[in-house]
């Protein structure tokens, strides 16, 4: 009879344990370590309002990451996400009322209305993503750059140069108002890694998403519409997007040009340090929360110790790189494993 | 003809190649044992036997690739001992493999002088000479092909008579093609023949690796048979058939004697057909092939690797769209545009490798559960009830150890395989397409397989496996279809068949 494979010898059940669990343990570490350090270097950094603050900085941010967890677990990238949140941005705008001074020929419309086209046209951004990927076969790192190209593009037609104020109410309200004192944005972006979550831990699709990361030739050869896959994540990731950029808009209180660039390396930076593996098939939103914790910290902690602000753009490259370091080293780890064919 | 064969050189002087007495074995298997063999100079020598026979092994350690090994080699009698394929270019041997190295996007010159491209003073490359060169040196094989060509709009053939004139123009006086003609048409087959005899004609020798006897038999002065690791025999063509030919492959004896070696097939044509393919072709890889899967049936299909089994598989299966025929299931055409679409329609699918349809880090009932998670839950899925699937098959399957929670990376490759299979079991499927099932199996596992397989079939499902080990499709067949460069050339549906059968017609 086929034997079990009998445990490696040196290979104890904790070692096994350490080395799966590596890409979650080490960024709740890593974000206890930052907290310790900033609360001691520091007197208004452990404090109920600050936490508050760090919640609602990394609100927008977290929005376009769920997108990305998603995409991220099926091994694609999707480098658009920032474009697409400010060209969204910019779009609800555009189908809002200007105050007379500012100087963009837009489309007025109702409110629900403009948010709905809004929305679609977002959508239309993740169908073209989709469609470039699974039926051309560009690589979504090539395809998005691509899309965050036209994005940009359609940003700089649509305001020339200006700056637009005014949005419609809905999105006034949730992307820079307050209930229970609490701001609408983290309550949106809480409910956005609710239903992730749920999504990719208790439904079909969710399993498929992982395991498409997982193999995809397997998942192909068991009968997963790998394609169909691949296009859900990219057209949810664009969706995610969208909404980050209306609610950033109404967060700093204008849209215009280039407002989001920075969204994309913290975006990208939140789902890979908190563990989820570029490789696909591994990690999720627990994950993703907690990089955006560390990420929120470390941003938010930098500021109270009054650190020179350039050298913060250092200290972040360097956090990236050791969590790049430690998530490709807990897949070499894992694949390097006990257990061999 | 076959009184001219042997004109070219043989008789005078010591053999140009010789190695005696080799043995090498890997990590305590032996994969030959004792083994002479002789080249002649101006030979054209063909190397026969089963997959793992030990043939490649042979030609590998006189190319240079494998270097342990007990025995001794001598070139021109003069003994010598390889420690690299580099090494073996300097003292004229070269292989060319059954993959093809070249590169597609470089021209014919360039391929020719793969890493070696000749330069002008300045340092940069001389095209001018690399392309009058290369002319030179293909048109010495009697081709007219302009070196400016790109590598990849060739034909197949041609590019490995390319890869052939690399080869040779490194210096090699001994070449080694292995399975040369697998991937060759006729007329591809014809021209490279040309090549070879001119080759012979100017004194160099060539080992002819092949399963396609009848190639080996056209072509060859003397034919060496390989069988268990052991040189059989060695004879000049003109005194062999294939009958001789298989005969000594197979063993005359064991023929009769072992399970797998023959079988009773059992087709019955009042079967309903539930799968027909009718003159499919796709590329190279299928020419007008047609085959029917009745239910209840195991069908074979046996030929050498790259005979278009993987490409016929897959476009079953919806992974690959066939060119040209027509695919009927209960009778009506279908065409599958995703392996979804093939699963939604009752076809299951199993590939040769674990690696393309199993999760390793993902626990067993994850990797059963991928296939049916539609039908045990819409939207939602049914953690319990995957558990409770996962952990019935372990139980009639004898996975190894029952639980449904465990990494399925821990778990042997016979168990993984059987999850695998599990897979495809829990709603009957209408066809069951597996290629390779048992390769690579312990005996325990492989019986298992065998026996799920059998039930499976006495269920009502029509089977297709597809195989290139004999020993698979005589133990699962109930009918046997044999495969040869993508066309169907026998079937089998009743009576006796032998393994020297298959062989036969393959």
């Amino acid at each position: 009879m086929a034997s079990v494979d009998p445990a490696r010898p040196g290979a104890s059940p904790l070692r096994r344990f350490l080395v799966d669990q590596m890409r979650n343990i080490a960024p709740v570490f890593t974000l206890l370590v930052l907290v310790l350090f900033f609360s001691f270097a520091s007197s208004s950094f452990f404090t109920v309002a600050n936490a508050k603050n760090i919640a609602s900085q990394v609100s927008i941010t977290g929005i376009i990451a769920v997108g990305l967890t998603f995409v991220i677990l099926t091994a694609e990238i999707d480098l658009s996400v920032a474009a697409i949140a400010n060209v969204i941005g910019i779009t609800v705008a555009y189908f809002t009322l200007q105050p007379d001074y500012v100087n963009i020929a837009n489309m007025p419309l109702n409110g629900v209305l403009a948010v709905g086209l809004t929305l679609l046209s977002c959508f239309a951004f993740g169908c073209l993503t989709a469609f470039g990927v699974t039926k051309i076969g560009i690589p979504s790192f090539i395809m998005t750059l691509a899309v965050m190209q036209i994005a940009n593009g359609v940003s700089a037609l649509l305001v020339r140069g200006q700056i637009a104020y005014n949005f419609p109410d809905v999105v006034t309200t949730l992307g820079s108002g307050s209930i229970f004192g609490i701001r609408w944005t983290i309550i949106v972006c809480l409910i956005f890694l609710a239903a992730a979550h749920f999504v990719l831990t208790y439904t079909r699709f969710g399993r498929y998403v992982y395991m498409v990361g997982g193999n995809r030739e397997a998942a192909e050869y068991s009968g997963v519409n790998v394609k169909m896959i691949i296009a859900a994540v990219m057209i949810i990731s664009a969706m995610c997007s969208g909404v980050a950029g209306m609610l950033g808009v109404a967060y700093f209180g204008s849209a215009q040009q280039n407002q989001f660039d920075t969204f994309l390396l913290d975006a990208i930076a939140a789902v890979v340090v908190g563990g989820t593996s570029l490789f696909g098939g591994r990690g999720g939103i627990g994950n993703t929360i907690v990089g955006l914790l560390v990420l929120g910290v470390l941003n938010n902690g930098l500021d109270h110790i009054q650190i020179d602000s350039f050298l913060k753009i250092l200290i972040r490259g360097l956090i990236l790189l050791v969590a790049l370091i430690i998530n490709v080293y807990a897949q070499v780890l894992r694949e390097t494993g006990p257990q061999t064919d | 003809m076959p009184e001219a064969k042997f004109a070219g050189g043989g008789g005078e002087g010591p053999p140009l190649l010789e190695l005696q007495a080799v043995s090498k074995s890997f990590g305590g298997v032996a994969a030959l044992r004792d083994v002479d063999f002789s080249l002649l100079r101006g030979e054209i020598h063909g190397l026969v036997g089963e997959n793992g026979a030990g043939k490649s092994t042979t030609m590998k350690i006189i190319a240079g690739v494998h270097t342990d090994y007990e025995g001794a080699m001598r070139i021109d009698g003069r003994e010598v001992r390889l420690r690299s394929p580099r090494d073996a270019l300097a003292e004229g041997v070269g292989m060319v493999h059954q993959e093809l190295s070249t590169v597609a996007d470089l021209s014919v010159a360039e391929n020719v002088f793969l890493g070696a491209h000749p330069l002008t003073r300045f340092g940069v490359v001389d095209w001018a000479r690399m392309n009058a060169e290369a002319r030179r040196q293909i048109a010495s094989l009697g081709l007219d092909l302009d070196p400016r060509a790109r590598m990849g709009s060739l034909p197949v053939g041609l590019q490995q008579l390319v890869e052939l004139s690399r080869v040779l123009f490194s210096g090699a006086r001994i070449l080694i093609l292995d399975e040369p003609t697998s991937a060759l048409s006729p007329p591809e087959v014809a021209r490279l023949f040309q090549v070879l005899r001119r080759l012979r004609g100017e004194g160099r020798s060539v080992v002819f690796i092949s399963h396609f006897l009848d190639d080996v038999l056209e072509i060859s002065d003397r034919v060496t048979v390989f069988r268990n690791g052991r040189k059989v025999v060695t004879e000049a063509t003109a005194r062999l058939d294939k009958e001789a030919v298989i005969g000594h492959m197979i063993g005359r004896h064991m023929a009769e004697m072992h399970m797998g070696e023959a079988a009773d097939l059992a087709g019955d044509d009042a079967r309903p057909v539930t799968l027909e393919v009718r003159e499919a072709s796709l590329g190279r890889a299928l020419d007008r092939f047609s085959i029917s899967l009745r239910a209840g049936e195991i069908t074979g299909v046996y030929g050498f690797m790259g005979c278009g089994q993987i490409e016929l598989a897959r476009a079953l299966f919806g992974k690959l769209p066939l060119g040209g025929g027509e695919v009927r299931l209960d009778g009506r055409p279908v065409r599958f545009r995703s392996t979804a679409a093939a699963r939604r329609a009752g076809i299951a699918f199993l590939p040769e490798s674990r690696r393309m349809m199993l999760f390793r880090a993902e626990p067993v009932y994850k990797n059963v559960s991928i296939a049916i998670l539609g039908r045990i839950g819409r939207v939602l899925l049914k953690p319990a009830r995957e558990r409770e699937i996962a952990a019935e098959h372990a139980r009639d399957l004898q996975i190894r150890p029952p639980q449904a929670g465990i990494p399925l990376g821990s778990l042997s490759g016979g168990n993984q395989q059987k999850v695998a299979l599990a897979k495809w079991l829990t709603f009957l499927p209408r066809v069951l397409i597996l290629v390779e099932p048992t390769r690579g199996m312990d005996v325990g596992a492989k019986e298992d397989v065998i026996r799920i397989l059998k039930s499976l079939r006495d269920r009502g499902v029509a089977i297709l496996v597809l195989s290139t080990e004999p020993e698979t499709i005589l133990t699962l067949a109930d009918r046997v279809t044999v495969m040869k460069k993508g066309a169907a050339t026998r079937e089998f549906s009743h009576g006796r068949i032998a393994k020297s059968d298959l062989l036969a017609a393959a």
